[in-house]
């Protein structure tokens, strides 16, 4: 008969934690050699994010493509009153130049003469102000107003929430359609009506955030120090939230430009500026004949769209290893 | 206990016989060749910590190797066939139809949008031809085989309404539903209360004689070999170190390692017990990816030789079939009276 | 617990739920349409060139536009009530009558474009999880956040360029062949020509959002235990597949797809526009060109009231396909 204390022995513990092979490993770890100094198996120190950012980057080719066509995208739009000073609405050739045909307008003319490149150039700044001044705004409502509700919690969090569902509920464009209707069509009010549809999300996500992260210790350590609410909230809580709102962030920049194009290929953007859009609403009627008008500033918007997701996804992937951005 | 041999066990013709077993993962190889035998109606247990590679083991017999797993050597024989090399559909009508397996997690071993019954029915008509109604009446016998209160009640609900050491049951139940020869448990109890613990491996065995099947135990819990198994074998680091039957391996274990497991101390006699000091603790840890250099054991052992880094040591088979990997302690005087215990 | 049981708890739960929210979309609509300046009978006065101050007014007590705002939006909820959603003087016709003769065209259009950009998606989805790392995958990846990427209303022009212009196989825009006396079979198949370019130029983005959706939760759900079960079983792997995987991998996807109705209705008014398709986007748009805000706030309105009660049916629905949800724990 075995020996009665057998039944207290255990090999190394084996419950499959919830972590997975990271807990078993560690656990196999508190027995302590003898003959050689234990080298305790707890996680190396992470790298620092730039490092990992870089590495990650690095290999993902991808999102080194992205970076770039993004770069490229931006000086475009930052250098174009250099590139082509004077106004990209002015006519300055024959019409219906097709591209390759004329060197002096490389991507050819639209049906008034004006100069292709030009106008895709001036709408590359358009396209990147629109995309992050209303990042920028969606961002402070949406952060603004979910931190308050994950934070405080109960009642403020029941009306913040209502109200944040009231606006996810309403069909995006529509609402914005309706937005753009009321005010007059600009730069500035085409970003804030596509702040007002996009900070919802942003709200819920960051909401969530502040629920988890309120209960967590250096918060209580603070709270027990008598910070302030506010001090809590912007410099405790806000910089460990940052990271799945920073991937949002790049996909709502890319949004943001689709919503912008769509807005002024309808006609309903701002009239005095040029914009990847409004070529594309400009060149609808020529289909038959110039179909490049409408193919161009069309593959520019999918391109700067295209590099900025590339960019959400290895961003993704370096902050936010574990989770998956749900659109 | 009595009643555990009430058939004999372990002496039947052989029904499981794995020879040489290695599984390798690319360059890596976490079985290192592993031999023994399950003879028809008895409980094998196979004894390692995590990593030892107990669990390939098993999931080799049912051709279920994790992705990027292969069987690099050896052959597994099942009534007299080879299996490793069946065709896909051969293979799949052996799993689930003549061996069985339950695993360690009951609570995500069980799909959580399907009923219970659905389940059991799934694997039932797989394997026999039943129609709907017979295969959820032999359903509902199953649930009652293992002890489900209130099998027609509990037939149409979901994994989420029941317990760990229901859900358990449940997944007895669908290993056992076409009558395996085999039943594979691999950790049956590790995630489950430890009251609940004594009463799955109850029914585990209860089965085994009802249904006079072989069950081939995959633990690291001392206490269930000590109680259910007839024969166990002791891995470490993808090799066998020890077989013997339970009460010669208590008494007198031979290999150091199953030594530290049992906490025996250097010297046999010395009634240690873990009231009168600290828990014996092996030191070290598990190394079984290492080199294929010398004993997997050496650099945790209390007795290494110079000669143990060198070659692996060979199995030495001792009266009674029993076995160990440990030519040091074999060439002390002391320890060969004791081998045949 | 019987799944009907199940599902009408869940239905009640989310009915309750959904009134605030509802009352939130009205109060809003009617604020936002305080906001519009001018007013319908401003755009008719201009566009009849000889309106008189006089007429104008007029016409606008005849519409109830010059009582103070307090007692407008008592008088709008009074007709809401009545399922009135104001007058359009521009149509000469009711909001509500004007939005139930766009309606089909718009459900039509945006409800072929996710039954098949959930098909698509999906299939393309588990394709890509199949062969996980492998070229397939990784062409196909790239695809999709291609698809992710382009604007609908451009690829509806390309399409019409290669299908319409090009190609000649497809028209380019329209609902049915103008003129057309076929019937029975025939005008089906002739409407389902002119529906493939709208249905195909909407959905292109769904698609890619649901083949990376269901790539991800199907290599997810591959890797569960219970899949290591109905292996243990003997199942095929095709029976594993849909019977086991699959149905548990399409539970994310349920929620996500009712969230997507919404966005299904907002990108319809760019589709409906290129393609001039008869439903409530483009009604929309020319609601917005006529500064007819009446019509406008009504589609806000009824096309918000249709997303809660599309999410409505994805929760009860979600309800029959997890059967965690909405039922009693047992162990918790």
């Amino acid at each position: 008969m075995p020996p009665s204390n057998v039944r207290a022995l255990r090999l190394a513990p084996e419950r499959v934690p919830a972590e997975g092979r990271a807990a078993e490993i560690v656990s196999l770890a508190d027995w302590p050699s003898v003959e050689q100094p234990v080298v305790p198996l707890v996680p190396k120190s992470a790298p620092s994010r730039a490092r990992r950012l870089l590495s990650v980057i690095g290999h993902n080719p991808l999102a080194v493509s992205g970076g770039a066509i993004l770069l490229f995208v931006a000086l475009m739009g930052l250098t174009s009153p250099l590139l082509y000073p004077g106004d990209p609405l002015a006519i300055v050739a024959e019409p219906f130049i097709w591209p390759g045909t004329d060197a002096a307008h490389p991507l050819g003319t639209d049906s008034l003469g004006r100069d292709m490149l030009a106008g895709i150039v001036h709408g590359a700044a358009v396209s990147l102000q629109v995309g992050v001044f209303a990042t920028f705004l969606g961002l402070l409502i949406g952060v603004s107003v979910g931190a308050v509700a994950g934070y405080f919690g109960g009642w403020t969090d029941v009306v913040l929430s209502r109200v944040t569902e009231v606006f996810q509920t309403l069909p995006n464009f529509v609402m914005l359609v309706v937005v753009v209707a009321i005010a007059q069509p600009s730069i500035a009010t085409l970003s804030v009506a596509i702040a007002i549809v996009t900070w919802p999300g942003v709200a819920r996500l960051s909401r969530a955030e502040f629920r988890t992260l309120r209960e967590k210790d250096f918060v209580l350590a603070a709270r027990s120090l008598g910070f302030g609410h506010v001090r809590i909230i912007v410099s405790e809580i806000l910089p460990s939230a940052l990271p799945p709102i920073i991937v949002t962030a790049s996909v709502m920049v890319a949004s943001a430009i689709l919503m912008e194009s769509a807005l002024s290929f309808m006609g309903l953007g701002d009239p005095n500026v040029v914009s990847w859009g409004s070529m594309i609403g400009a060149g609808r009627e020529y289909l038959r004949t110039a179909w490049y008008m409408c193919a161009l500033p069309g593959f520019a918007i999918m391109l700067t769209v295209l590099a900025l997701n590339l960019l959400g996804d290895a961003l993704n992937e370096i902050l936010n290893p574990r989770r998956q951005v749900r659109r | 206990m009595s009643e555990h041999f009430i058939l004999p066990r372990g002496d039947g013709p052989s029904l499981l016989a794995v020879d040489d077993l290695r599984v390798a993962f690319g360059e890596k190889q976490p079985v290192k060749g592993i031999s023994f035998e399950i003879n028809e109606g008895e409980t094998l247990a196979i004894v390692g910590e995590s990593g030892s590679g107990k669990s390939l083991t098993a999931l080799s017999i049912m051709g279920l190797l994790p992705a990027g797993g292969t069987i690099a050597h050896g052959s597994i024989q099942f009534e007299g066939r080879e299996i490793t090399t069946l065709a896909p559909r051969e293979a799949r009508a052996l799993r689930g139809g003549s061996i069985g397996m339950i695993f360690q997690e009951p609570m995500t071993c069980l799909n959580p949008v399907m009923t219970i019954g659905a389940q059991i029915i799934e694997a039932l008509r797989q394997h026999q031809s039943l129609s709907r109604k017979a295969a959820r009446a032999r359903a509902l016998e199953l649930l009652d085989l293992v002890r489900i209160p209130d099998p027609h009640r509990r037939i149409d609900d979901f994994p989420y309404q029941l317990s760990g050491g229901m859900r358990q049951r449940v997944m007895i139940a669908v290993a056992v539903a076409c009558s395996p020869r085999l039943l594979i448990a691999d950790e049956p109890t590790t995630a489950l209360d430890v009251t609940i613990q004594a009463q799955v491996l109850d029914l585990i065995d209860r089965l085994r004689r009802e249904l006079s099947m072989a069950v081939l135990l995959i633990t690291h819990d001392l206490g269930v070999v000590s109680q259910w198994a007839d024969r166990v074998v002791v891995m470490y680091a993808g090799r066998k170190v020890e077989q013997a039957r339970p009460d010669a391996m208590f008494g007198n274990p031979l290999h150091p390692y199953t030594r530290g497991l049992l906490n025996a101390s250097p010297r046999l006699g010395d009634s240690y017990n873990y009231i009168d000091g600290p828990l014996y603790e092996i030191p070290g840890s598990i190394s079984s990816l290492a080199g294929d250099r010398g004993c997997a054991f050496a650099p945790r052992c209390a007795h290494v030789r110079a000669g143990c880094r060198d070659a692996v040591p060979a199995l030495a088979t001792l009266s009674h079939g029993r076995q160990v990997a440990c030519p040091v302690l074999l060439s002390e005087e002391n320890r060969v009276t004791a081998v045949d215990l | 617990m019987t799944s009907v049981s199940r599902a009408a708890r869940t239905a009640w739960r989310t009915g309750l739920h959904a009134v605030p929210t509802a009352l939130g979309v009205v109060v809003l609509s009617f604020l936002l349409l305080q906001l519009a300046p001018g007013d319908a009978v401003d755009v008719l006065a201009g566009e009849a060139g000889s309106a008189t101050a006089e007429t104008m007014a007029e016409m606008r007590a005849h519409y109830g536009l010059d009582k103070p705002v307090g007692q407008r939006l008592v008088s709008y909820l009074a007709d809401l009530a009545h399922g009135n959603l104001g007058f359009s003087p521009r149509y000469n016709m009711p909001v509500t009558q004007l939005i139930w003769d766009r309606l089909p065209g718009s459900l039509m259009l945006a409800g072929s474009a996710l039954v098949l950009a959930l098909i698509v998606g999906v299939a393309l989805g588990v394709l890509m999880a199949a062969r996980e790392g492998k070229a397939t995958d990784r062409v196909l990846s790239v695809l999709s956040l291609i698809f992710y990427s382009v604007p609908a209303f451009w690829i509806g022009l390309m399409l019409i360029v290669l299908f319409s212009i090009k190609l000649g196989w497809l028209p380019s825009g329209g609902s049915q062949t103008i003129g057309s006396s076929a019937t029975g079979i025939a005008a089906v198949l002739d409407q389902l020509r002119y529906m493939i370019l709208p249905t195909v130029s909407l959905s292109l983005f769904y698609i890619a959002i649901y083949a990376r959706l269901s790539r991800i939760s199907m290599i997810e759900a591959k890797g569960q235990d219970y899949v290591r079960t109905a292996r243990a079983k003997g199942l095929g792997e095709t029976h594993i597949l849909f019977r086991h995987v699959l149905r548990n991998a399409l539970i994310p996807l349920t929620t996500v797809a009712g969230m997507h109705v919404g966005g299904m209705l907002g990108g319809s008014v760019v589709i409906e526009t290129v393609y001039g398709w008869p439903g409530l986007g483009r009604l929309a748009y020319e609601a917005v060109m006529g500064r007819d805000f009446a019509v406008l706030l009504g589609i806000l309105l009824f096309s918000s009231l249709l997303v809660i009660v599309a999410n409505a049916v994805v929760d009860v629905l979600h309800g029959i396909i997890d059967p965690r949800v909405g039922g009693n724990d047992a162990t918790k």
